[in-house]
């Protein structure tokens, strides 16, 4: 009797330790066929499956190796934050280089001295940020003054945790800080007026987006270019317009190699040629398709560039400095937006 | 199991389940691996920043605030909660009527639903142009984005557990004890509160303090309905998040062990008063 009551739990406890084993064999074994993960940011979700898909055919053009490329979306902090944290990514594209350098000083995964390792300082496409208003526009917003204006309501995500929140504080910034000249403490009073004028901060980008045209919240969405148009497309154009203001920011949305995982994975070779596969004319041109800048005009369909205007985009580093001192003054603990917040309640 | 002369205290006792030992280690092991260990590995994630780094943050007042809003609200709702959870598994329990096998399996649905979904859904209603938010806004009630949403949201998910820790004891009531109250004289509000209501003070307790448990913890529903406006409407959860998304590990550690401090001693008190409620009135 004492034998069949203990040998019962080791029995199972064996077949427990067997489904361990198995479990454990499967990604090992998914990962024998070549595969990469590029972790990406929110809004890229349409953009990367197209380029994903050229990029295999092109690979398997050129070396006849069938390979899969992935992509994990969400809002860029975190996704830089799953990087260090361990997830295997072989490349990063992320909203805003603030991200990539977190990754290069917290994990090491990445060089600090990334921004030289592509052309045009890893930024294959710039972007950068546009007005979404409802139809017909019943608030008049042209400029990003109209969003400082008491009876306007702006929806803008989260500039701690979200890489599109911290374009659209930089740029509002940045333009009061050229209008009003050179003056910092006035550009701040002019940040905190728009944001006294918010009545929801979600997390991402998308958050905000849905907050907008589906709970039909605000009046005016400072938002990327292409996000912009992405909502036109899915929610109709009947009931939205995009206004494009006079002057913007540039927006850098980089790219960049995680030499640690490519390293210990075996994908240098093919990561490589993936992030060089993004400045190439094909490339190029589905970014224009999704209403990313390409740095290459020539490479895209002229009918898509005219979606896209020149308009006067100023750099925010110009203005502020290097990265790390955007990321202290701005969005650090006790940074700017926290004294906003804490000035505003 | 009888209480009046129990033998002293003793470590091993006799049990239909053989095999002791192997069960109480496995269940110690279980226990740690589960729960001691990730709770020791974010309190020795927070231990970096030392007694006072801790009180620091407590004391900063963006974290102070989403501190009291999330244990104030959590306490509102799950007040309401328990009152209201009363009233359903009173009903469903003491009345017969058509579709009540659908009401009482609904209950549960608040347990079931993927939280975030639970979010949308109360959002997309509560909101000014919702089916209830425009009904609200006319009587110039905003719920959605509001500390009323975060509490709309709280009270939603806090339900099933104030109904069904509840209702196993209103069904193993015995009618005789009020018919025999009421022979005795009493008038229906006494047997009430006298008779009816003290046994399952210990339950409604144990329903609350689920429900306050949840309403704490919860992020995934909050987050959609709440604005996360710092000062207003940010929730200590949202905040943790926010930590992280600066690489403050230790920040985010410290607020978590704060939350879990004050839970630990708001449980800890609750399980207190159901020992004494339990003494006192001598039931489950």
């Amino acid at each position: 009797m004492t034998v069949q009551h203990v040998s019962r739990p080791i029995r199972s406890l064996r077949r427990l330790a067997c489904a361990l084993a198995l479990a454990g064999l499967v990604p090992a074994g998914a990962l024998a066929q070549t595969a990469m993960l590029n972790v990406s940011y929110d809004p890229t979700r349409e953009l990367y499956r197209d380029i994903n898909a050229a990029f295999a055919a092109d690979w398997k053009a050129k070396t006849g190796e069938d390979l899969t490329v992935r992509a994990s979306h969400g809002g860029s902090g975190a996704q830089a934050r799953t990087v260090i944290d361990g997830v295997p990514a072989d490349v990063v594209t992320l909203g805003i280089p603030s991200d990539i350098d977190a990754i290069a000083r917290l994990s090491r995964k990445i060089p600090a001295d990334w921004r030289t390792k592509l052309p045009n300082e890893g930024l294959p496409y710039t972007s950068t940020v546009v007005f979404l208003v409802r139809k017909g526009n019943p608030k008049a917003v042209k400029d990003w003054s109209d969003l400082a204006k008491p009876d306007v309501k702006v929806i803008t995500p989260n500039p701690k945790t979200s890489a599109g929140g911290r374009w659209n504080f930089l740029a509002a910034w940045g333009y009061a800080y050229e209008r009003d000249g050179k003056d910092a403490g006035k550009a701040d009073a002019f940040v905190g007026q728009i944001y006294k004028n918010v009545p929801v901060l979600d997390t991402g980008a998308r958050g905000s987006t849905v907050t907008f045209a589906q709970r039909g919240l605000g009046d005016v969405l400072p938002t990327w270019e292409n996000e912009a148009f992405l909502v036109l497309q899915e929610f109709g154009a009947d009931k939205f317009d995009i206004v494009i203001p006079p002057v913007s920011i540039y927006a850098e949305p980089p790219v960049a190699l995680v030499d640690a995982n490519v390293d210990a994975k075996g994908t240098r070779k093919q990561a490589e040629a993936y992030l060089q596969f993004l400045f190439s004319d094909q490339a190029q041109a589905i970014f224009a398709k999704h209403r990313y800048r390409p740095i290459k005009r020539e490479a895209a369909d002229p009918k898509d560039l005219a979606l896209l205007p020149e308009i006067k985009l100023f750099k925010i580093e110009d203005l502020q400095g290097d990265w790390d001192t955007i990321q202290k003054k701005n969005f650090d603990n006790g940074g700017l937006f926290d004294q906003l917040s804490r000035a505003g309640r | 199991m009888t209480e009046p002369n129990r033998p002293r205290w003793r470590f091993r006792q006799p049990s239909v389940i053989p095999g002791f030992g192997l069960t109480f280690g496995y269940a110690l092991t279980c226990l740690c691996l589960i729960v001691l260990l990730p709770l020791a590995a974010l309190v020795w994630r927070a231990s970096g920043l030392g007694l006072s780094g801790i009180v620091d943050v407590a004391r900063d007042p963006r974290v102070a605030s989403a501190l009291r809003l999330s244990f104030g609200v959590s306490l509102a709702a799950a007040l309401t909660a328990s009152v209201f959870g009363f009233l359903v598994a009173w009903v469903l329990t003491r009345y017969r009527f058509p579709g009540r096998r659908i009401v009482d399996a609904a209950v549960d649905l608040p347990f079931a639903l993927p939280t975030a979904v639970a979010g949308i859904a109360l959002a997309s209603l509560y909101a000014p142009t919702g089916l209830v938010g425009a009904q609200l806004a006319r009587v110039g009630i905003q719920a959605a984005y509001t500390p009323l949403g975060i509490f709309i949201a709280m009270v939603f998910i806090g339900l099933p557990f104030a109904v069904r820790t509840v209702q196993p004891l209103i069904a193993e009531i015995d009618k005789e004890v009020e018919e025999a109250s009421a022979t005795l004289g009493a008038s229906r509000r006494a047997t009430l509160v006298k008779v009816v209501l003290p046994p399952l003070i210990p339950a409604v307790l144990t329903g609350f303090a689920l429900a306050f448990a949840r309403g704490v913890g919860e992020y995934g529903s909050i987050i959609f309905i709440a604005g996360n406006l710092p000062y207003v409407s940010e929730i200590a959860p949202l905040l943790i998040v926010i930590k992280l998304s600066e690489y403050d590990y230790a920040g985010a550690a410290a607020i978590a062990t704060i939350m879990l401090g004050i839970s630990f001693l708001t449980l800890l008190a609750i399980n207190l008063i159901q020992a004494w409620s339990r003494r006192r009135f001598g039931y489950v």
